[in-house]
């Protein structure tokens, strides 16, 4: 059974009292081990779909089932255990060392006042090791680059310990060496370490090479999935963009477009 | 660096804790009336003096004072920290977001209404009276915290937040001066004295009351260390690490609106402490892990607001306002800030 699913779920937004529905009875399933791209152009609904599955929103409709189990009969403190996130949100904490940023993941499992304890302090150190940003430690977060900075949210999402991690275009302001390091990172995570992995992005030819399965949003609001390989010898890709000039080529794995 | 950065605050918080046995001792020596230290010091470990008004000038006027200000400055200060973290504003402060006229406003509406002074309503003659301006006070205070907290989710700027903070606190004043219009001539005068702000307005049967009221809003603010810490990563990331923060901002407001309103009601509406305070802490630890910084936060804040009163009252001058020193002290400081941000780590 997968680790992270849906039933019938649709999403949206509210907006004057009135619900705008995007996306409808999506039957969507994530599995352990597995990376997981959401692609869509921009207003597809992608952040809506992700905003909702992080229960940042309530969907209109459906269910989010995790190992089949209805995710609303958990307790918040119990999802935090389950499932982390790394948002695009503008974080404050540029006077936190790296360390106590990550060690923020484990707020889920210490006590009331928060205190780490030798464990958590070797939980920590570890989810550092896995993103190679030991020799970053000790730094200050407000004197690390954007990828670094990156590879710190992800560690924090590590020190989380849950089985499913979420990230909401974590490619957006990085630069190409930096993408393909966070990349190649989250790979490494679902295939090493048996994450199940979802992220939502616009850098669709990296994640051609790098991601197991894709979930894919196309201009009339369907939402196809499929490994890979087979996504990309499908139609699907070509109904991601309104424009019909604008079509995908397998062969450079990315979007060009047609002379007219 | 984890070792530099624990003997830092060990560093800090000595130098603070003696910082503050120095002042709090300049301040009972030191004053209108001169007093030798040798007395003070006698009657301040419960010896009675040959002279009997000193007696009672140390135990019923400075001791009060000391604790009065020292409790007031930490309060200010740790609602000033829980408002810069609430909203993630470095610039947000209980003065300058309209809280302290909030209080303000309210201690006016009792008082007009039950027709005292001020004095007289916090006096320990009317129990109800001063319950009632507390209580005044604590209203006022929550309702311009919850206004803000509104606000907050219509506006995003920070910026506009800090102004929208401003215009509350003007329409606040307003609304005092017209309820001024229509008061006796007793409240007015005693309004706008109160509004200088003084440290030496808490009487010794008033103290214990204030005293528990303040220790309980710091206690609170101790034990709020945890979710503190998550919101520095914003709402979203908190709520994934399982912090309420609808709950958890609503216990921010009921504290802030708690320490600003006691403090506000016995003292009047101290400005710049809270604001300052905070960055003085962090400036020095080099942190905004709230661990650290809230216990640094409550020593920094009580030596501030002992500095301030030992210019005050220290020396042959006359009482100097409280309200006429704390802006110069604070103002340079949130200058030298502004200026830097880019090379504070805090604001990047």
């Amino acid at each position: 059974m997968a680790i992270f699913s849906t039933q019938q779920l649709s999403v949206g937004y509210t907006q004057g009292g009135e619900t705008t529905t995007l996306l409808s009875n999506l039957n969507l399933s994530l599995e352990s081990g597995e990376l997981v791209a959401l692609l869509g152009q921009n207003g597809a609904g992608k952040s809506t779909l992700i905003k909702a599955l992080t229960f940042a929103t309530k969907p209109i409709e459906g269910k989010i089932l995790l190992h089949g189990v209805d995710f609303n009969t958990i307790t918040q403190s119990e999802r935090a255990k389950l499932l982390a996130i790394v948002s695009t949100e503008r974080i404050h904490a540029g006077a936190l060392t790296v360390s106590e940023l990550v060690a923020l993941g484990r707020q889920p499992y210490t006590g009331f006042l928060g205190r780490l304890s030798a464990d958590d302090h070797a939980i920590v150190a570890d989810a550092i090791h896995s993103v190679g940003m030991d020799h970053k430690a000790k730094s200050y977060v407000a004197n690390l680059s954007d990828g670094e900075r990156q590879k710190v949210m992800i560690a924090r999402a590590l020190a989380q310990h849950t089985p499913i991690i979420v990230l909401d275009e974590p490619t957006a302001f990085l630069d190409a060496a930096s993408r393909i390091e966070t990349l190649q990172l989250l790979a490494s995570l679902a295939h090493d370490q048996g994450k199940a992995i979802l992220l939502s992005t616009h850098d669709i030819s990296r994640s051609l090479m790098l991601t197991d399965r894709l979930w894919v949003i196309t201009r009339n609001r369907q939402l196809c999935t499929g490994p890979t390989a087979r996504m990309m010898q499908s139609d699907a890709m070509n109904r991601v963009f309104a424009n019909p000039n604008i079509t995908f080529n397998p062969n450079h794995c990315d979007y060009e477009a047609t002379k007219n | 660096m984890k070792n530099s950065s624990s003997s830092r605050y060990a560093c800090s918080v000595v130098v603070l804790a003696l910082l503050l046995v120095v002042l709090a001792a300049a301040c009972l020596i030191f004053g209108s009336v001169d007093i030798d230290v040798a007395s003070v010091v006698r009657i301040a470990i419960g010896q009675d003096s040959d002279n009997e008004a000193w007696n009672i000038i140390v135990r019923q006027t400075r001791i009060p004072m000391v604790i009065t200000a020292a409790l007031a400055g930490s309060a200010l200060a740790i609602a000033g920290l829980l408002l810069q973290t609430t909203f993630n504003n470095p610039l947000a402060g209980p003065s300058i977001l309209g809280v302290s006229t909030g209080a303000g406003l309210g201690v006016a509406v009792v008082m007009l209404a039950m027709g005292g002074s001020i004095g007289k309503m916090l006096g320990d003659v009317e129990v109800g009276g001063y319950v009632a301006t507390l209580g005044g006070a604590f209203l006022g205070a929550a309702a311009v915290m919850a206004l803000l907290i509104v606000f907050s989710s219509i506006v995003k700027s920070n910026t506009m937040l800090l102004i929208i903070g401003m215009l509350v606190s003007y329409l606040g004043s307003s609304v005092v001066q017209l309820l001024n219009s229509i008061a006796s001539e007793e409240s007015i005068h005693s309004y706008v004295t109160w509004g200088f702000g003084t440290f030496s307005g808490v009487t010794t049967a008033q103290l214990p009351l204030y005293v528990a009221l303040i220790a309980f809003g710091l206690l609170c603010s101790v034990l709020m260390v945890k979710p503190l810490n998550a919101l520095l990563l914003g709402t979203r990331y908190a709520e994934n690490l399982g912090v309420n923060t609808r709950h958890t901002r609503m216990a921010l407001l009921m504290v802030t609106g708690l320490l600003t309103a006691v403090v506000t009601a016995y003292c009047g509406p101290i400005g710049f402490l809270g604001l300052v305070v905070p960055h003085i802490s962090r400036l020095m630890l080099s942190t905004s892990n709230h661990s650290r910084l809230l216990p640094v936060t409550i020593l920094a804040g009580a030596d501030m607001a002992l500095l301030c009163t030992l210019v005050s009252v220290g020396g042959d001058h006359g009482v100097i306002p409280i309200n006429a020193i704390t802006p110069v002290i604070g103002v340079p400081i949130i200058i030298y800030i502004i200026i830097n941000r880019r090379k504070i780590q805090y604001f990047n």
